[in-house]
This record gives structure tokens, sequence and C-alpha cells, in this order.
């Protein structure tokens, strides 16, 4: 691997202009990418010298801002992420994020996830307000190990675009909302679990999952929202026994 | 702006042919109806015992048949596959952490599979 190698790749990009098409279409570039490239690297190739009509988002292109996800071939990826060299033939189809609208070639509509997220208040709910004076909230590692890896989200999405639970029902949170409530219920500060749970233990919380576990095998940052799911399922159950069963044993 | 966001419609009947993953999930699922349709052989032989021993033993008979023996090895592979593709994502759902660490995955996943070898043993010896 010394000199850099270069291949011509087709790069088969969908295309959808609102203003002028009823449907998208697909269109394809002859790209000279550089084995070393990431997806989002032959894009730019394509902006800057083939067609700078093309839309796409992104901006750190070191898989931390989360504005990049799209389908690369049929995969959902960080296009940031996605490298050439994994693509052995000369073909590679890049489209828009799945199950969430298209609003113009690799752009899609975020409207619902934004809503989703805010809706499950991922911050801190202190149990008791202390003043300032009072000194900080301490925490020990264990605790910390407790929902260190859902703080890693990147809120990407792609999760999403690999749910069929959401493809087919469009109302379901979904794994990043709900990873993002666990993430602070699990936190030894946090005493706002009685508040999300309205929202995440309901039909279109946690139990719209069947546990496909798309969303954590096409995770880039290893969270596991799948995991998170099942976890707050169990808890919930556990809940519902406590409440119905042993009604003198209220949490 | 004249903006109006394209919706990609998604089959609901047919969706899940998309993707490997979602064809495994499928068999997942799928492979539940054998364990619920052996819950009816089970059913039938609670039935055959009240119906005292000579009905009982012309059931376990039939069981012997070659119908019966189908049965139980396709219920038996549907049931294997559906238990273990459960057994490989339980560190998923019951993640333990003792002191600071998480109990790594495949231990969880081999102590399922501890588990079952003893309770398979127990109940072909206590059956002889
Ligand atoms: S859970 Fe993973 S896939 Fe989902 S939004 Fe967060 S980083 Fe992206
Ligand atoms: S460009 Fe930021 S995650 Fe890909």
């Amino acid at each position: 691997m010394s000199e850099l190698q270069q291949r011509q790749i087709q790069l088969e990009v969908l295309r959808y202009n609102p203003e002028t098409d009823t449907a998208p279409r697909y269109q394809t570039y002859s790209v000279p990418c550089l084995e070393e490239w990431v997806v989002l690297d032959a894009l730019n190739y394509i902006k800057d010298h083939l067609d700078p009509t093309l839309s796409y988002r992104w901006s750190c292109h070191m898989a931390v801002c989360g504005s990049c996800g799209m389908m690369v071939n049929g995969e959902p990826k960080l296009a940031c992420k996605a490298f050439i060299h994994e693509y052995k033939e000369g073909q590679i189809k890049v489209e828009p994020m799945a199950n969430f609208p298209i609003e113009r070639d690799l752009v899609t509509s975020v409207e619902d996830f934004i809503t989703k997220l805010a809706s499950v208040k991922p911050y801190l709910i202190p149990k008791e307000d202390k003043p300032v004076s009072a000194g900080e909230f301490k925490q020990t590692p264990a605790e910390l190990k407790k929902f260190k890896q859902y703080t890693l989200c990147i809120n990407c999405m792609l999760c999403y675009a690999a749910c069929p639970q959401y493809a087919l029902v469009p109302e379901f949170l979904g794994p990043a909302a709900i990873s993002m409530a666990h993430r602070y219920n699990q936190d030894s500060r946090d005493g706002g679990r009685d508040q999300r749970q309205e929202v995440i233990a309901s039909d279109e919380g946690v139990w719209e999952c069947s546990f496909v576990g798309a969303c954590s095998e096409v995770c880039p940052k290893h969270v596991d929202p799948a995991g998170a799911l099942q976890q707050i399922k169990v808890a919930s159950t556990i809940d519902w026994y406590k409440e119905h069963l042993m009604p003198w044993m209220k949490k | 702006m004249n903006s109006k966001p394209y919706v990609r419609e998604v089959s609901k009947t047919t969706w899940f042919l998309s993707h490997p993953r979602y064809k495994r999930y499928m068999a997942r699922e799928v492979t539940c109806i054998f364990i619920f349709a052996y819950t009816f052989l089970l059913i039938a032989a609670l039935g055959a015992l009240a119906n005292g021993q000579e009905a009982f033993d012309a059931f376990v008979l039939g069981l012997g048949g070659p119908l019966g023996v189908l049965f139980n090895v396709v219920v038996l592979i549907a049931t294997v596959y559906h238990s273990l593709s459960w057994f490989v994502v339980t560190p998923q759902a019951m993640p333990i952490q003792m002191g600071e660490e998480f109990v790594a995955g495949h231990i969880i996943v081999n102590a399922h599979y501890g588990a079952w070898a003893v309770v398979s043993l127990i109940i072909l010896f206590w059956g002889m």
C-alpha cells in the first residue's frame, strides 16, 4: 500500500429536485477515486468538478457531526466513513437515508426525529435542586460506565434508516431517541425517569420495537440502541409487576 | 420555497425481502410458529392421557410413525434455531455490571448454553 491507487468508479446517485421533479431518478457520475477516499470524497469530487447542483449534507468528515448519513449500496452509512476500498465493484449506489422524506438529492427532512428526540427530555433532570455552593454532583467510574456508551450517539439517524418498524409505523419514537432517554435514566445524577417513562414506555415507544436489531448493526458509534430498548422493556415490565402484584412495593 | 419532500413508500408485505438482516429476523419470528404447533401436540397428548392407558399408548405409537418423527425433527430444528437466535442477543437485553466493568457478552451467552445443557441432561436422565 505505498503509492495512491486510483480507480474509476461509477457513482449512481439518486437525485430529486422538488421544484421540477415528480419522482427521484438516478444519475451516474464517473469519478476517479483514490482507494483511500471515502464516499463523501467522491461526492465532493462530483460537486467540485462534475456537477455543482448535487446536494448533500456534511460537515466534519470524521464521523463526529452525524450529518452525512446516506444509503451506500442499500446500507445505512456515514459517507465519511464508507471507504472506497471496501467496494470492490466499479459501481456504488448512493441514495438518501431510507425511511425519511427526500428534501433534495441526498438531503432528507429530519424534523420528525428532532421532535421525537426533544419529547424524551434528553437532559439531566436532577433528583433535587442543589445550590451551586453545595458543590458538584459526584459520580463513580462505575456509575459513569452505566450510560457512557449511550452518550456516544451523534444523532446521525442511521438507526432509523435501518429500522423496519420505523418504516412501517412512522409514529414509532425510534432507536436513537429512546436510547437517549435511557442514557439519562441510567445516570445516577438524574431523577427524571418517571417523566420519560410516559413517553418511552408507551405503544409508540419501546413496545413498538420487535428487536430486529438492525439499528445496532448499522450504528457507526456502537451505541447499541437495540440493547437500550430491550433494557427499558425489562425495567418497564418489572415496574408493571410491582405496581399490579405488589402495590405495597411502590417504587 | 416550493418544497415538496418526496416520500418513498415501503411495501407492507414484502419489506423483509430487501435485506438479509430482515430475512434473518423473519426466520427467528417464523420459527416460533413451530413451537406454537408443538404446544398443540402436548395438549393432544394430555387429552389422550385423560382417555386412559390405551388411548395414550396408541398416541405414543402414532408419534413413533414417520409423520410423528418428521414433525418432531422439524420442530426440533426450528426450536433450536429460534432459541439460539435469542441466546445471542441476551447480552444486549440483560447486561451485567460487576464492579466497574460489564461482564463480556460471550460469557452471558455461554452461560445460557450451559444452563440449556444442564436442563437437557436432567430431563434426559430423569426421563430414563
Ligand atoms: S444510535 Fe447510532 S445510528 Fe442511531 S443516531 Fe445515534 S449514532 Fe446514529
Ligand atoms: S461528515 Fe460529519 S459524520 Fe460524516
